[in-house]
């Protein structure tokens, strides 16, 4: 099991090669779009990358929903 | 009956109206710098006084003279649009009665983006079975007419015009130019992009269609490839439907497709026009001598229903 800094940490990478992201940027308080510019079709391009790094899958419908980066490591630590 | 078919000539028309994205940009809350980071797209081309049949007939006219046949020659006429207002009497007809096509099997097809690789596979399929001897493909789309031109996340993507190609049977002992179509949908997915109402819009759920894109997509097309016995490496170019860049690049990506590969952008000057795009852009491909005749073209058509279609075919 990955603990929720290493999930955040994974999704760093995610973001920096999916959406030129920095890496020291990402903390789970921060939101995808406001904070972090990621547009909604980097934001599919970022799930589809997570579901392949941490074995989970995350439907069409749960994407809206992943606002921060908290979101998306709740979601990864519960259903991985 | 014949052991297969080829596109014998190709012709297209794009209404003369240009829409830049800085021409949107005074009627909606948008920019250029936006819409070509997220589609890819520059500009337009929108119909005023040109129907789908308008349209269908002009780039036919083209491809009729390029392909050697005449008119008398043509038994089948098939358009692939989601976009024709008029609905009865179809655009295959229409286009046939002004072109004086005088007796041939003639309808319109609706999976709307994969509509031409459809029509294409449905003639080659005709042509093997002897239902036919020399077929025009056409696809065309007003999609101006199915814009909602109040809504920013649709009205920057579509554009207006046709595509068309000869279709005909090869003479024996000679090579197949169209390849097995692979063809299918995925049915459970369809809401994420409409076409409904009494005043019809089209509308789509874009992350839906961009994650089916990104991700369904190349397997399949990498199975088109299979059934025609053609590495994606020994590809002379790839003409993808034109939605977005990074869709594009995605399947390009995902395919392992080199530098060497022709890849059709044509979207950047013409905008999503459904199924319209890969005739357009194949044909302005073999118009400006970007792919060597005979060489292997993969085709493939994805969109709404969600329906894809792709076949690899050699360039006329």
């Amino acid at each position: 099991m990955a603990t929720r800094e290493e999930i955040t940490s994974g999704l760093a990478e995610i973001l920096e090669e999916v959406a030129g992201v920095n890496p020291e940027d990402v903390a789970e308080e921060k939101s995808f779009t406001d904070d972090l510019d990621v547009d909604s079709l980097s934001m599919v391009e970022v799930v589809v990358a997570a579901e392949e790094k941490f074995g989970v899958k995350i439907p069409d419908n749960e994407v809206q929903n992943l606002k921060t980066v908290g979101d998306a490591v709740s979601f990864i630590e519960a259903n991985h | 009956m014949t052991a297969g078919s080829r596109i014998v000539a190709l012709g297209h028309y794009q209404p003369s109206k240009v829409v830049t994205n800085n021409d949107l940009a005074q009627l909606m809350e948008t920019n250029d710098e936006w819409i070509r980071d997220r589609v890819g797209i520059a500009e337009r081309r929108v119909a005023d006084a040109e129907s789908v049949a308008d349209m269908s007939t002009f780039a036919a006219e083209k491809a009729l003279a390029g392909s050697g046949l005449t008119a008398a020659d043509i038994d089948m006429v098939v358009v692939a649009t989601c976009s024709s207002i008029d609905r009865c009497p179809n655009v295959a007809t229409r286009v046939a009665a002004r072109l004086g096509i005088t007796a041939p099997a003639a309808f319109d097809l609706n999976t709307a983006c994969s509509g031409f690789s459809y029509g294409l596979a449905t003639a080659d399929h005709a042509i093997r079975a002897g239902a036919t001897r020399h077929a025009l493909v056409i696809g065309a789309e007003k999609l101006s007419d199915l814009t909602d031109w109040t809504d920013r996340t649709t009205a920057i993507l579509f554009g207006d015009g046709a595509g068309a190609a000869i279709v005909s049977g090869v003479p024996d002992g000679e090579q197949a130019g169209i390849g097995p179509v692979l063809w299918g949908s995925a049915p459970e997915k369809g809401e994420a992009l409409r076409i409904e109402g009494r005043t019809p819009y089209i509308k789509q759920d874009g992350q839906v269609v961009f994650r089916w894109a990104t991700t369904a997509l190349a397997p399949l097309a990498l199975q088109a490839c299979e059934r025609a016995g053609v590495k994606p490496s020994e590809l002379a170019a790839f003409v993808p439907h034109q939605a977005n860049t990074r869709i594009i690049d995605g399947i390009v990506k995902r395919l392992g497709l080199g530098p060497d590969v022709v890849i059709a952008k044509d979207l950047v000057e013409s905008g999503n026009t459904s199924a319209a795009s890969i005739p357009l852009a194949l044909s302005k491909l073999v118009e400006k001598r970007e792919v060597p005749s005979g060489a292997p073209v993969l085709l493939f058509g994805f969109g709404g229903g969600l329906t894809y279609a792709g076949q690899v075919i050699r360039c006329p």
